[in-house]
């Protein structure tokens, strides 16, 4: 296979199987959850839950101060880790031109320079991460084969898509080939793992914020 | 002949829920919850980490209630729930869980942990794997109606004490009273001043009310053990006497799990709503303050500080209650490090202190309590929980500390006015 045949095929028909994969691989994952629903609450509500459940859905993105505390660095380089990974996808130029052929929504990118620098803050976020995660007595403790490959296939297209913007290790062909295979690795292990939770979290902080929500308590 | 491990397999299968399902399929591993919890931050035992503790329960949600799970467990890659893991669960379920919700309040991506500990409480005991003291308890509160076995002559001798110490009548089985009070079997044998309290707080403000000779015991070893078949049971017979006597409120006493199992779980549990309202004391000395109908004189001027009851201010809502009926009656009084909704339990709730094995683990997580209260320097706790009152005393006997627990019900009435 030639690189101009490798690309050829990552673009193709290895897109199409990969977005098949996540498309109906997280339909299913979500499916599951309402099918399996919430049975009727028959307490008397301290007051609804609805309000207090979309307070929690965005309020638990910001931690409680005695969180803080105890886990700075997780906190700080897991903040680094996800805005740097969505301004990377979201405002990478030639990325909202696939999105835009793709989807046909458009919006304004920002310029290659700062995504270039946010990229390499991102990467050396996940190393801090990955160090964290072999290090800290409780995330050694919990860490499974999927918190491994999760953070691998994360890292890969960061990876990748530096090295390929930067015409490094490979021919600029390959090596855009390999980057676009290594999303379609992510798209493809998304729905079997942990990155469901991109999805869930709002599920899960719903769930709870209602439900204290009607107890009384802003969760 | 099912196994142990096929019983609580089933009782899994029964617990689990879009939200557990949500929450499970959330986790990162990210390991905060272990921070928040005080088993894990007085131990440093990763094993302790909250989410840990739902792994039988995990096990059974990804084998049967997610297509892949299913799938993978076809070709026998998934890991299924045996006696071994029940076993050795056990003190991580029962031990050293107070289902005390601070992880719930810390998790980044949402999940409700607590929730989901209650509910691997109902497999583990479906499959027997319970401490047992806490099996006792119960066993206890289903055949004498109490876990600490406490029958009505003893609340009837309590009650002659309280009568001829107040001159007043302790109205029991009075029809069509307002309010029916509910009591733990702790206050009947170890804090009789809670009685006395009501006795005079209810006399002063006027408000219609009595014990029930057939419902009076308020706590509900279901509810720790987590059998909602149980806890049922013990629900159910309140609602009878509730019922019998026609009153329109039952009063939760000053304990939390009782609160937290009448109020919240009980509709649920005997799958109807009641007849009448659940109020906590608290709640109900508030509205009697507001209307102005409970007046005191003289301050307290030590400072003193509020132990939050876990199941009546992070899991009940009753947070800022305490704090107003305190402020009538104390001129020093200061808050503890994240004291309200954020409070760290005692260490003894959610059943741990029926469960005399969990002893030394409950001593030493003690230890949070007691570097909060020494960064107040304060002499005088209040609460308002019995079993938070027991297992601080003990805790506080335990390290020497010179610091004394009162209940808020008692501290009012020795304030009320003439």
């Amino acid at each position: 296979m030639t690189p101009v045949e490798f690309l050829a095929w990552v673009r193709g028909p290895m897109f199409q199987i990969a977005v098949a994969i996540f498309a109906l691989g997280v339909a299913i994952r979500i499916v599951e959850i309402f099918v399996l629903g919430r049975k009727q609450d028959l307490s008397e509500p301290r007051r609804d839950g609805v309000v207090p459940g979309i307070k929690t859905i965005f309020g638990r993105s910001i931690p409680d101060t005695g969180t803080f505390k105890r886990s700075p660095l997780n906190v700080v380089a897991g903040y680094i880790f996800h805005i740097g990974l969505f301004t990377t996808i979201l405002f990478f130029v030639p990325h909202i031109e696939l999105f835009h052929s793709v989807l046909g929504l458009q919006w304004p990118g920002l310029p290659t320079p700062f995504i270039d620098a946010v990229t390499v803050v991102t990467i050396f976020a996940m190393v801090v991460i990955l160090i964290n995660r072999l290090r800290n007595p409780v995330l050694k403790f919990l860490s499974t084969f999927e918190d491994y490959l999760c953070w691998l296939v994360t890292l890969l297209p960061l990876l990748t898509g530096y090295l390929a913007f930067h015409r490094m290790l490979f021919p600029y062909q390959t090596m855009l080939g390999i980057h676009i295979l290594s999303v379609e690795i992510l798209l493809i292990v998304f729905p079997f793992t942990k990155l469901m939770h991109f999805f869930t979290v709002f599920l899960a902080r719903w769930y709870n914020g209602s439900a204290f929500g009607r107890r009384g308590v802003q969760s | 002949m099912s196994t142990p491990a096929e019983r609580a397999t089933n009782a899994f299968k029964e617990q689990i829920d879009g939200p557990i399902a949500s929450y499970l399929s959330s986790c990162v591993h990210c390991g905060m919850c272990a921070h928040a919890c005080l088993f894990y931050t007085e131990t440093e035992d990763p094993r302790y980490t909250p989410i840990n503790k739902v792994e039988p329960l995990r096990r059974v949600w990804k084998s049967e209630y997610t297509f892949f799970g299913k799938l993978a467990s076809k070709f026998g890659l998934t890991k299924s729930v045996t006696d071994e893991l029940l076993k050795e669960w056990e003190l991580l379920i029962y031990d050293a869980c107070t289902l005390c919700g601070r992880c719930s309040m810390v998790c980044p991506v949402g999940n409700d942990i607590a929730y989901m500990i209650r509910k691997t409480r109902e497999g583990m005991i479906a499959a027997g794997y319970a401490p047992r003291g806490l099996k006792d308890a119960t066993y206890r509160a289903v055949t004498v109606g109490s876990p600490m076995g406490v029958k009505l002559p003893a609340l009837k001798a309590q009650i002659k004490h309280v009568e001829k110490d107040t001159g007043l009548k302790v109205p029991l089985d009075v029809e069509g009273a307002d309010y029916m009070a509910l009591l733990s079997s702790m206050e009947i044998m170890n804090f009789p001043e809670y009685i006395e309290a009501l006795t005079r707080l209810f006399d002063k403000a006027g408000v219609s009310w009595t014990l029930c000779s057939e419902a009076f015991e308020a706590t509900n070893s279901g509810m720790q053990i987590g059998s909602s078949d149980i806890e049922g049971e013990l629900i159910q017979r309140i609602v009878d006497g509730a019922e019998k006597l026609k009153v329109k409120y039952v009063i939760s006493p000053e304990c939390g799990h009782a609160y937290y199992a009448l109020r919240w779980e009980g509709p649920n549990v005997i799958g109807k709503k009641y007849p009448f309202e659940v109020v906590h004391i608290l709640e109900l000395l508030d509205q009697l303050r507001a209307q102005g109908k409970l007046k005191v004189e003289g301050k307290l001027d030590q400072k003193l500080t509020f132990h939050d009851p876990c199941q009546i201010v992070r899991k009940g809502g009753v947070v800022d209650e305490p704090r107003r009926l305190l402020n009538m009656v104390s001129s020093n009084f200061v808050e503890m490090e994240d004291a309200g909704v954020m409070n760290w339990c005692c260490g003894g709730g959610g059943g741990v202190s029926a469960n005399e094995r969990a002893e030394p683990l409950k001593l030493t997580v003690f230890n949070r309590k007691k570097s909060q209260l020494e960064k107040l320097g304060v002499n005088t706790m209040v609460t308002a929980c019995a079993n938070c009152r027991i297992n601080l005393e003990e805790g506080i006997e335990h390290t020497n500390m010179d610091v004394e627990v009162v209940g808020l019900a008692e501290t009012l009435a020795e304030h009320l006015a003439d």
